[in-house]
């Protein structure tokens, strides 16, 4: 399954400053594995040691949060976009 | 010489757009007939059917309104100015009408239907606390100011810095090494010298947030840090007050606005990142004009909020990316397990928010003084 994922502010410096990119994976987590990959380093921005997903990046499936969803786990289908959305503080 | 008439700008379409008509003077109901024997169809505006004056529109002899004279029978001169000025309908008090010198500055947001003189009447009643007199905060104010928004509260402890100018319009060349809260102050009188802008110069901490927040009916946030930004989303729930949220960093926007029980900045980030993770402006940089969308976009719906008009950014988290001009809008719901605003609350009361956030103590300059 190939998905356009956005990258936003922060964390586009972990994935070569790249705003958007594709990549394969059945569920959040295989996706983020397909990244990591390419681009070591790029999965501790995302989730933590167990897995999880850390409670200051946020990961939308469309315009969902996956933490309303299945979290690491959802699923992703044919034609999806994901957004990661780090907290920004500047004003 | 003869009488001049001020036509507001909504009835100049009656007028052949014409600010001033001048006709023979009598009483201002002589005066009336005459602009209406010229401009046929003004009396429709300026009487009812019982041809009276209505509540909302006050006519003004020489800045002094008619009720207090002799109505429409009152004597007008050679060289007397008159004026029609629509206001509020429902039997305001004169004093609380809007003058002429308000009709006029605000006629282009009074033409409006969803505004109109009551709307301008909510704003100038309407008080609006800013959190930073930064980039954010900048255009917020200014744009509150312009618009006749009548309180405009401020909270900043910060000096105006070289480096801020690329960015913050309240403050200019000259005001470099002035308090922030100074160069607000003034560059807002400048613009607009009927707001009352009021003046917080102090960090904002959990021992003064309650107080300072509880004067206000709609918190803007411009705080250039997580621990303010924590600690004014705590406070503004607690106190029940609409929370309208922006942020900023490199060439990123986010915006959204936080009702009470409709979700808060918790439910969006329910964490706060490790200090050092996210960058600061002053680390990582930021466009200057993206504090323009984002502060424009926190206006306006502060705007809306004072006038009840329109769909608010409720519920929705609003992504601008300037480098693709690319606006993306998530879903932000209200988290159930959220410790401020879900089912079981543990956050009850204001935190130390330096400790959540893992930050030092509030010593560093730019500390929720809106992007230093």
């Amino acid at each position: 399954m190939e998905v356009r994922v956005n990258v936003t502010s922060v964390i586009q410096k972990t994935v070569g400053g790249q705003r958007a990119l594709t990549a394969e994976g059945g569920t959040i987590a295989e996706l983020i594995d397909d990244i990591e990959r390419r681009y070591p380093g790029f999965r501790e921005q995302l989730v933590d040691d167990g897995g999880e997903l850390h409670r200051f990046v946020n990961v939308y499936l469309n315009d969902e949060d996956v933490r309303f969803m299945d979290g690491a786990q959802t699923a992703l289908s044919e034609g999806d976009e994901v957004s990661i959305l780090p907290a920004l503080a500047g004003g | 010489m003869a009488v001049s008439v001020y036509i507001p700008q909504p009835f100049r379409r009656f007028t052949a757009n014409r600010e001033y008509v001048e006709v023979d003077g009598g009483d201002v109901a002589g005066v009336l007939d005459a602009v209406n024997a010229r401009y046929p169809g003004f009396d429709m505006l300026v009487y009812d059917r019982e041809r009276r004056v209505p509540a909302h529109i006050n006519i003004y002899v020489n800045n002094q309104e008619i009720h207090e004279l002799d109505g429409v029978s009152t004597a007008v001169a050679d060289g007397d100015q008159v004026a029609v000025i629509p206001a509020l309908a429902g039997g305001a008090a004169p004093s609380t009408a809007l003058n002429p010198d308000e009709a006029m500055r605000y006629s282009r947001h009074i033409i409006m239907p969803q505004v109109g003189s009551i709307g301008q009447r909510q704003l100038r009643n309407a008080k609006v606390l800013i959190v930073g007199a930064g980039g954010l905060g900048s255009p917020v104010a200014i744009y509150l100011a312009l618009a006749g928004v009548g309180t405009v509260g401020l909270v900043d402890f910060d000096v105006v810095d070289l480096s801020n100018l690329q960015r913050q319009l309240l403050h200019q060349t000259e005001d470099v090494g002035r308090t922030k809260l100074d160069s607000a102050v003034d560059t807002l009188h400048a613009y607009n010298p009927h707001v009352r802008v009021v003046t917080h110069p102090a960090p904002l901490h959990s021992e003064n947030a309650m107080e300072i927040i509880g004067d206000y009916e709609i918190v803007v946030n411009g705080a250039d840090n997580f621990a303010t930004r924590y600690l004014v989303n705590d406070a503004a729930y607690l106190l029940g007050k609409t929370l309208v949220d922006g942020s900023i960093l490199l060439f990123d926007g986010q915006a959204t606005v936080f009702k009470p029980g409709e979700g808060c900045y918790r439910c969006l980030y329910p964490a706060p990142p490790p200090p050092g993770l996210v960058p600061s402006c002053a680390e990582a940089g930021v466009l200057g004009a993206i504090t323009g969308i984002v502060g424009s976009i926190q206006a306006t719906e502060v705007f809306k909020q004072v006038l009840d008009i329109g769909r608010p950014l409720v519920g929705r988290l609003l992504l601008i990316d300037a480098l693709t001009m690319e606006f993306r809008e998530m879903k932000l719901r209200r988290d159930p397990a959220c410790p401020l605003c879900g089912d079981e609350p543990t956050v009850t009361e204001l935190i130390d928010y330096d400790a959540f956030c893992g930050s030092p103590p509030l010593e560093a300059p730019a500390a929720n003084g809106g992007g230093h």
